[in-house]
């Protein structure tokens, strides 16, 4: 048993921990010895030879993706961590901002000092992807990486370069940005937009708000209202305490709101604190806003004045000119009086979403009598094929109801952010204009002269003039890992003759670090200077003060210096220093940040104030979305082309008379319903299931996935309705083969009732681990060995929920 | 004197933060927790005549470390004294009497106390007295991103939560009178019909 050898290792400190704690601590010391380097305080310990051992606290905070940023202190002797605190500062009360790390950040302990690490600079020496590496010298390494990019970029020109799309470094103000300013400062590089994680509702938000993702905060909800979430939950996905879980929780229990959330599990935002769990078939969320949306129209619950000042093609008076006279509006559309002549009735939506024809009709009732009611979502409806138009149809529901721009209302998107508005290290201008869709990535390397703004959605040129040749990845798993369809990407990655050269930047060999040619060991964020703004949450600015942990360790180095290096190799030393450190350039930001918020009456501390305090924090006033816009539609006006709220979208007509789409791909300038490619009506006899995945405990994506403390504490396991499991004669704990056309993984299912039937929710991060050579059966269970690789028809986004499958006992 | 612990069920999202802040405060390895996360529910699906789904399914957690027992078993069943109350309540081992037989861990309902095989010794929460001693919380109180978790003199968290100790999967209070206040979740607020009626959803994750 894996787990059991490596207890005995952990054994041996469990022992000697024991005996330190039993002997008790010295009172802690309060002393700053902070200088220019760690913020530290020492403190006296008893080891059991009665000598004083110094333990000193550092600083320092999380990096990965899961949106937000909390803070650790380490308690460090002899250059090792021996436990975590996290924020302990101020008031300990619900409401009160403190960062507390949750499980994963607290466990980065055994995360960081794992033996597992990379410690020196690697060289391929198999074929690509086959995961076979010699160490080399770091002279070797940068001296290799740096003719390659010359050789690659003259050979091929600037827009054959890139930067991987990553997020294993998300917070922090220096994240991949050196890489990107090295690739500018040689002549630039092929950009990306959208995310892996939110560009279907980003695109949703453009063409309905003009811009943006997130809508009113959380601490706006009123006593006793209604809020009603759509594939949303903070417990699950924002889990520090500097995150919305704590927001939500609080609001929650000092307003007893009632909470609604619509989903295919029954999330942790729906247990312990309450609320009622909807259940829905993945993918359907469109069919129930639409179905909503009848019983509001037809109930004349619809708020006509606010449509009429504020929307644009809720009915035939506000449609613009180009759509008059074709029965083309909304409300055409929902009353079945459009071209498809179906009124978008409850028992219409019941057949399709699987929620009862009267729990439609009283949530629509419920929506419409609660004053106000907050309605929102979450990123799970939109991480599908049909992604783009569903987020846009829940946008339309507080639209409707006129319930946007006053406390307690939102418009439909993701719950609000605060920002302290701290700066990024600079990565330069970028004399490459061409920018793709993220997920457009293996397209663009396996034909990238073909791809075209009409049918790659490619912007700031015609069409791209060239395939990538040249890949930087910076702390990322989205060549394989995070990806979609793992066994076509390998095949596209070990092609030598496509990619000629992918250089990885990183702290363990992950799936994605296996198919580069050279492996430069990083430091992570603790391990160096950093410093953070506190990412999503809306009940405080805060910015936390990081300082190295302890000394770098074997032959690890961190990206500012190592592209500093490359640059005084490739001629543009000076340009990329600027004669400037790690340590200058954020300084330089946080001054930056500290000035322009004092101008708006924020005291924040110095740098130095800052570091002997490890974290400061603010609670900002909490966001009201497009209130100012309520206020006065006229002076402000939003950033769409109308001005106005886009519920039926001109831009989006003239992409469905212009872009090239299949048949089964739907860009309208309505948000209709439609179910998308591989949504439930695709499932067939091989492949009756819908397979989606979801955001885990015990990782962030795929980072921290390797820390098996956490993974035993909280296991991977495919989620199987009693339903689904008993008709295949699957027992819980049982382990089971997954699978479809893109591949087969193996994982325990969990048989549970809070999935829906029909549906398996496996939890997206695990790391693929699978015989490349043999059978590429994963035994890691990575759901992205079942995920298909094709963009999305408006975002050309990642359709990362829309799959089928089988299920069997293995 | 007798410490406690509060757990508010109305909080609790079972992000286990508690759990991984005691390994890590601990050092504890990958099969040895102070502390617990149970996931506990019920319910069931049915299909309507028209093909739609209705549920009546609930979930809750429950976070459980050592609840520091007015009648704690694993004193009472241990040979040879090493298993005590100080004179803060707080149950704890000596290690040097304890000859690691175990009986403790097998009659603890809460499965508190654990075999530290290769020190030769039972090892268990011990309200990390060290921090106690500075002034500060236990670990998984101080973890907790939601604050469920409250520690302190029992009679004062009685005062401020209540008297309830009782709450599925935990055995009966009154078998060992733990010195544990519990919010009840706000789904069995809500549903008190639904006591009971579920079943550990986590088993394999509990140590």
């Amino acid at each position: 048993m894996t787990n059991h050898e490596k207890t005995s290792v952990s054994r041996r400190t469990f022992v000697k921990g024991s005996a330190l704690a039993g002997l008790g601590a010295a009172a802690m010391g309060t002393a700053s010895l902070f200088g220019c380097a760690p913020a530290a305080e020492s403190t006296g310990e008893l080891a059991d030879t009665g000598e004083a051992v110094a333990d000193t606290i550092v600083w320092t905070h999380c990096a990965v993706n899961c949106g937000s940023c909390c803070a650790l202190q380490c308690h460090v002797q002899d250059g090792e961590i021996k436990y975590v605190e996290s924020d302990n500062t101020g008031s300990a009360e619900l409401g009160e901002p403190q960062l507390r790390a949750c499980l994963r950040g607290r466990s980065i302990r055994r995360w960081l000092q794992s033996p597992d690490r990379l410690n020196k600079p690697l060289k391929r020496v198999g074929k690509r992807g086959e995961g076979k590496f010699e160490e080399i010298s770091w002279e070797e390494a940068l001296d290799t990486i740096a003719s390659e990019m010359k050789r690659i970029r003259e050979t091929y020109g600037d827009e054959a370069m890139t930067s991987h799309y990553s997020s294993g470094v998300c917070q922090g103000q220096v994240q991949a940005n050196p890489v990107k300013r090295l690739l500018n400062l040689t002549g630039g590089f092929l950009n990306y937009y959208g995310s892996y994680s939110s560009a279907h509702i980003s695109a949703a938000g453009t063409y309905t708000y003009g811009g943006g993702t997130y809508g009113s905060s959380f601490l706006t909800i009123q006593p006793g209202q209604l809020v009603v979430l759509f594939g949303d939950s903070p417990a699950d996905t924002r889990m520090g305490g500097g995150g919305h879980t704590h927001d939500f929780a609080y609001i929650r229990e000092t307003t007893d709101c009632r909470v609604i959330t619509i989903d295919p599990r029954m999330t942790d935002t729906t247990c312990g604190q309450g609320g009622e769990w909807i259940p829905i078939r993945p993918g359907t969320d469109g069919a129930l806003c639409a179905a909503l949306a009848y019983e509001i129209i037809n109930n004349g619950w619809a708020d006509e004045e606010f449509l009429h000042t504020y929307c644009v093609g809720y009915d035939e008076e506000t449609l613009p000119e180009s759509a008059k006279g074709k029965n083309a509006s909304y409300k055409d559309y929902i009353l079945g009086t459009g071209p498809d002549a179906t009124p978008k009735t409850p028992a219409w939506a019941a057949a399709i979403t699987l929620i009862p024809e009267q729990r439609i009709i009283d949530l629509a009732r419920e929506m419409h009598e609660s004053d106000p009611v907050y309605i929102g979502q979450g990123y799970g409806p939109q991480r599908r094929a049909n992604g783009e138009i569903t987020a846009r149809a829940i946008m339309v529901l507080p639209q409707l109801l006129g319930q946007i721009g006053k406390p307690g209302m939102n418009d439909g998107r993701r719950e609000g952010c605060a920002s302290v508005g701290l700066g990024m290290l600079p990565t330069g201008e970028n004399p490459v204009t061409t920018n793709i869709p993220t997920f457009e990535w293996p397209n663009a390397i396996l034909h990238g002269e073909e791809l075209t703004a009409l049918n790659a959605g490619v912007q700031g040129a015609d069409k791209m003039s060239s395939s990538i040749k040249f890949i930087w990845n910076y702390a990322g798993n989205c060549l394989t890992n995070q990806h979609s369809d793992i066994n076509l990407t390998h095949d596209i990655l070990a092609d030598e003759s496509l990619v000629e050269f992918i250089v990885t930047s990183e702290v363990f060999m992950t799936d994605s670090a296996k198919y580069s040619d050279i492996i430069i060991p990083d430091l992570t964020s603790q391990e160096q200077i950093s410093i953070s703004s506190d990412g999503y949450s809306d009940n405080m600015i805060a910015v936390i003060f990081g300082a190295p942990v302890y000394e770098p360790k074997f032959e690890r180095r961190g990206i500012y210096e190592v592209c500093a290096d490359l640059a005084e190799r490739l001629g543009v030393g000076d340009e990329f220093t600027e004669g400037k450190t790690r340590e200058d350039w954020l300084r330089e930001i946080y001054d930056e940040a500290r000035t322009a918020n004092a101008e708006k009456g924020m005291d924040m501390p110095t740098w130095d104030e800052g570091y002997a305090m490890g974290v400061w924090k603010m609670k900002p006033e909490p966001i009201v979305k497009l209130a100012d816009f309520v206020e006065d539609p006229v002076a402000n006006a939003l950033p769409t082309p109308s001005g106005k709220i886009e519920i039926y979208s001109e831009t989006l007509a003239g992409f469905e008379a212009t872009w090239e789409l299949a048949e089964d791909e739907v860009v309208t300038a309505l948000p209709i319903y439609d179910p998308g490619f591989l949504g439930y009506e695709a499932c067939t006899e091989e492949y009756p299931l819908q397979i989606t995945g979801f955001h885990y405990k015990a990782h962030t994506h795929s980072s921290y996935a390797n820390n098996e403390v956490i993974q035993t504490a909280a296991q991977h396991v495919a989620w199987v309705n009693p339903v689904d499991a008993e008709a295949r004669g699957i027992k819980d704990g049982d382990t089971i083969r997954v699978f479809n056309d893109c591949g087969e993984i193996r994982i325990e299912a969990k048989v549970t009732p809070r999935v829906i039937p029909g549906n398996v929710s496996i939890p997206q991060g695990m790391w693929h681990d699978a015989d490349m050579a043999g059978d590429r059966v994963d035994h890691g269970g990575c759901i992205n060995t079942l995920t298909k690789y094709r963009p999305t028809p408006l975002a050309k986004a990642n359709p990362q929920h829309s799959n089928i499958g089988q299920i069997a006992k293995a | 004197m007798q410490y406690g612990f509060h757990f508010n069920g109305q909080r609790c999202t079972g992000c286990k933060t508690c759990m991984l802040a005691c390994k890590d405060f601990h050092d504890l390895g990958y099969d040895v927790a102070f502390r617990q996360v149970y996931e506990y529910g019920g319910g069931t699906w049915e299909k309507d005549a028209e093909g739609a789904l209705s549920q009546d399914c609930f979930t809750y957690y429950v976070s459980v470390a050592c609840n520091h027992c007015a009648k704690p078993v694993c004193v009472k069943v241990c040979p040879t004294g090493a298993m005590h109350k100080d004179d803060r309540g707080i149950v704890t081992v000596d290690g040097q009497r304890c000859i690691g037989c175990g009986y403790c861990a097998l009659s603890c309902p809460y499965r508190a106390p654990k075999v530290d095989r290769e020190a030769g010794h039972s090892a268990k929460c011990d309200l990390c007295a060290d921090r106690l001693d500075a002034g500060k919380s236990p670990i998984c109180v101080e973890a907790c991103p939601l604050r469920a978790l409250d520690f302190g003199e029992v009679g004062d968290l009685r005062a401020r939560y209540g008297t309830v100790a009782d709450l599925a999967p935990l055995p009966s209070a009154s078998v060992t009178s733990p010195h544990v206040v519990i919010t009840l979740p706000r789904c069995l607020e809500d549903e008190p019909s639904r006591a009971g009626t579920g079943e550990i959803q986590n088993r394999r994750e509990i140590v």
